[in-house]
């Protein structure tokens, strides 16, 4: 399994780099016909590439250390048996800790919801892992400011609570009519 | 330099040193993870940036907004729902693109839609999904936050 996804990894990083490859030749060709852009695309790209290079290696060291200090073992401890409001924030906030991207937190909330967790915490804590992680939110009060930030996470935090209950009660509602067809 | 950037830096480096305090072992992993990382997302930061300056250098502003800006309408909203949906990149990359994007005239609603999609749904993960969660959670959740997000973008619109 662990060979795998080694395997996986690099063949990810092969296509990273062509992706770059062919985004610098693209670039190049453009630069060389129209040189009197030059220097406005340069001067943007450098302008971006400074304040991503002085945060990137903060962000990184932060997701580091959630991922190795905060254990998936530990996120399933806390929601498996948590319930009502607490829970569902608590499972917001349990999403916006680990880092990694969106697929690794499948197998988790596949554990959750055979543990018997409510529907809605685990789609309250799948959605938070997409969207509101933490070291995440750092890159974008760096770059969107902390109106934006702010604004989008409390905005997403209420969205996300309401769309768990709605998913949860359309999850339960189709299961009674499934059982009444199986009766009746 | 400016206040966010020392702050993130900051916060790091107090992480950093309570963590060591904590448990150096284990500090010393996440450290060998971090660098792992970095060099894994460079490629794809420098590309994105790349594109950035492409962005402002070959398409006027003009055309930005009139695709994604204020007066693009709700059909402008749903491009870039859509466009965020489809895409595959990492999400601490697009708040960079977002960001030109928002300097050279889109508008908040669509910034705010492109971000929000991009990172809750994933069509290129959503077989994988399915497999795991079954279809009808997962077919569900993507689906719902195809509308929430279009909500979050339109109230981030009025109220910004």
């Amino acid at each position: 399994m662990k060979k795998m996804s080694k395997e996986k990894q690099k063949k990810g990083l092969v296509k990273d780099m062509l992706f770059l490859g062919i985004t610098l030749a693209v670039a190049v060709v453009l630069l060389l016909m129209f040189p009197e852009k030059k220097e406005l695309v340069v001067s943007s790209s450098k302008g971006f590439f400074m304040e991503m290079i002085l945060i990137l290696p903060a962000v990184m060291i932060l997701m580091g250390l959630f991922a190795v200090f905060v254990p998936n073992d530990v996120i399933v401890k806390y929601l498996g048996r948590s319930s009502g409001i607490k829970g569902i924030f608590l499972a917001i906030l349990m999403g916006a800790f680990p880092t990694g991207p969106l697929y690794v937190a499948f197998p988790i909330a596949a554990t959750l919801l055979k543990k018997g967790a409510r529907i809605s915490n685990i789609i309250a804590f799948l959605s938070a892992w997409a969207c509101i992680k933490i070291p995440q939110e750092l890159v974008e009060l760096q770059f969107l400011g902390l109106k934006f930030m702010i604004t989008r996470v409390v905005l997403t935090v209420v969205f996300v609570i309401v769309m768990g209950i709605a998913i949860e009660q359309i999850v339960l509602w189709s299961e009674k009519t499934n059982k009444h067809e199986q009766t009746s | 330099m400016n206040v966010t950037t020392v702050f993130i830096n900051a916060l790091a480096g107090v992480c950093l040193v309570f963590a060591l305090i904590k448990d150096p072992a284990k500090t010393k992993q996440a450290l060998k993870m971090a660098v792992i990382s970095f060099f894994r997302i460079f490629p794809t930061v420098l590309a994105i940036i790349i594109i950035i300056g492409l962005l402002s250098g070959f398409v006027p502003e003009s055309q930005i907004s009139k695709i994604v800006g204020e007066n693009a309408g709700f059909r402008g909203v749903l491009t870039v729902a859509l466009l965020g949906a489809v895409l595959h990149i990492p999400s601490l990359i697009s708040f960079p693109l977002a960001a030109s994007l928002l300097e050279k005239g889109a508008s908040i609603t669509s910034v705010a839609v492109f971000i929000t999609t991009l990172t809750m749904i994933g069509m290129v993960t959503l077989p994988l999904e399915i497999r795991i969660l079954g279809k009808k959670l997962a077919l569900l959740r993507n689906g719902l936050s195809f509308v929430i997000a279009i909500i979050i973008g339109l109230i981030m619109g009025a109220i910004l």
